[in-house]
């Protein structure tokens, strides 16, 4: 690190990594056919920015001159090192590669290049927690140790994973390209799964000082939009895009002024972001339509009853619960089934509640994963039981790294009864 | 182009205990294959049972040890295999996708290219 950083340029860099590095990896990738050559063109673009920006300022379209420097470096590398390049396995591509010089202002062909690399991403051929991986290293630019933590698994873990995946990718030749439309629908699926983990760890940042990561939730949106503009008639894609729209509806309102997160139970409603609420909505019975439903059209529309209650108390606990048990039919799910124990309680009582969630505490899956702790410790302080409902409280602290859910926790251990 | 060989692996007990008009109409299966799919075939073979296999293996003193078995004792066999050109997995994967393998399946290999 040099001693002056500009802190403006530092902040540019760090948006257009956020904002821009799918786009510039997947146009990169076009051009070095090869996904980790590609990334260290990108990674090397990203570093150059950080002096160039500082002297001639930022550019009016950052992910344009990244492309540009990373695709540069790529035919750089690629002149100066033939063997690489005879070595390099040249993933399909059925478009004429652009030359580092075109003109990328317009970018037409953004969503595709994106999608290419989701799909390559997600290839039936990779193991199914490859494919989450990999997207959120290389669709969203997270480092090896977030998407370690996205996953609850140790580090190292992680980076065998995703350095196993790539081997995979160069030595099988995985494609680099959109399926045709006569596999699309099976491939789709894949992508969903993946693009759904997307929005949820967005939505619910596993770790750092905000509890959303707007460029995660807009990036799984974007890829969502994407795919029904693909895929128009397909009822998984329009129950995932229901989804998200009607679970992000309520951004505004799950943090208070001071930052604090709120529930459903103490949230604003007026702050509800009601275009999306319709949006959603109209999709919800668009995806219900098939039979049976599918998993992502259940979620969304649990989330739609939430969202269509004027008030909290006015929330049709049972009908969520009855979404729950096809959805647990369907999906089963450690998380689904703690979701399920939590509305239940919701609808029947706090002891019920407890009940319903102690018979997940043995689930391996949710060892580490503080809602359980939580919900328990809601259940118990509301049936007065203030002791064990600390020490669930204080067991949820220890298993979260997010700073809005600890200061969250933290509250509700200090409002419990001395 | 790259290659890619399609390994056959299928339940050896299922083929002994075929009949001979179902042993023919899948011998026939793979004739077909191969009409079908022969600017892709670099090369296949069958291979005889398991029962006829000799694994050599290095022993502790220097010299080899020589077995009457398979590498590897499983349910699913080897019994044969394709060398297929392809210009990438998918194609591979389409291809593989019409080799018959009644008793069991196959597996797709990239082949390995030194410079």
């Amino acid at each position: 690190m040099t001693a002056i950083v500009d802190p403006g340029v530092v902040a540019a860099v760090a948006e257009a990594h956020r904002r821009e590095w799918a786009f510039v990896l997947a146009a990169t990738v076009r051009v070095t056919g090869d996904i980790d050559l590609g990334e260290e063109c990108v990674q090397d673009a990203y570093a150059r920015a950080l002096s160039a920006w500082a002297s001639t300022g930022v550019p009016a379209n950052p992910g344009a001159w990244l492309t540009t420097v990373a695709r540069r470096r790529a035919l750089d590398l690629k002149r100066r090192d033939a063997t690489a390049r005879r070595a390099a396995p040249l993933l399909v591509d059925d478009d004429p590669v652009p030359g580092p010089d075109d003109q990328l202002g317009d970018r037409p062909d953004i969503s595709d290049d994106r999608l290419r690399l989701v799909f390559t991403c997600c290839h039936p051929a990779l193991s199914p927690d490859a494919r989450v991986a990999l997207t959120l290293r290389l669709m969203c630019g997270l480092t090896t140790g977030e998407v370690a933590r996205a996953f609850l698994v140790p580090e190292s873990t992680m980076a065998a994973r995703i350095s196993r995946a790539k081997k995979k990718i160069t030595a099988a030749r995985i494609p680099y390209r959109v399926p045709d439309l006569a596999e699309l629908p099976a491939r789709v699926g894949a992508v969903l799964d993946v693009v759904h983990l997307l929005f949820t760890t967005g939505h619910s940042a596993p770790i750092g000082e905000d509890l959303v990561r707007r460029d995660l939730v807009e990036r799984a949106l974007d890829l969502t939009r994407m795919l029904r503009n693909l895929l128009p008639g397909d009822a998984d894609v329009a129950g995932l895009l229901a989804l998200i729209l009607l679970t992000d509806a309520r951004r505004d309102a799950r943090t208070g002024d001071d930052g604090r997160l709120l529930l459903l139970a103490d949230q604003d409603r007026a702050r509800w972001d009601r275009a999306a609420i319709t949006e959603g909505a109209a999709l919800v019975r668009e995806a219900l339509r098939r039979r049976p439903p599918g998993r992502f059209a259940l979620m969304a529309a649990i989330a739609a009853v939430h969202d269509q209650a004027p008030r909290y108390a006015d929330t049709d606990w049972n009908e969520i619960v009855a979404l729950y048990d096809l959805l647990v039919q369907l999906w089963p799910s450690p998380v689904v089934a703690l979701n399920r124990a939590a509305a239940f309680g919701l609808a029947h009582g706090p002891s019920a509640g407890l009940a319903a969630l102690d018979a997940l505490a043995e689930e391996p899956q949710l060892a580490g994963y503080a809602y359980l702790p939580a919900a328990r410790a809601d259940f118990l302080s509301r049936l007065g039981h203030t002791d064990q409902a600390r020490m669930a409280y204080t067991e949820a602290l220890l298993l979260t790294e997010n700073a809005v859910e600890r200061d969250f926790l933290t509250d509700r251990l200090a409002q419990l009864d001395p | 182009m790259s290659q890619y060989l399609v390994l056959i692996y299928e339940d050896e007990k299922a083929w002994a205990n075929a009949t001979e008009a179902e042993a023919g109409k899948i011998l026939s299966q793979h004739v077909e294959f191969g009409e079908l799919n022969g600017s892709s075939l670099s090369g296949g073979n069958a291979l005889q049972p398991t029962s006829t296999s000799t694994s050599i293996r290095r022993d502790r003193s220097g010299g080899f040890s020589v077995t009457d078995a398979p590498f590897a004792e499983t349910k699913e066999a080897l019994g044969g295999y394709y060398l297929i050109e392809a210009a990438d997995l998918d194609e591979a994967i389409a291809v593989a996708k019409q080799v018959p393998a009644p008793f069991g399946g196959v597996e797709v290999r990239p082949i390995r290219t030194f410079d």
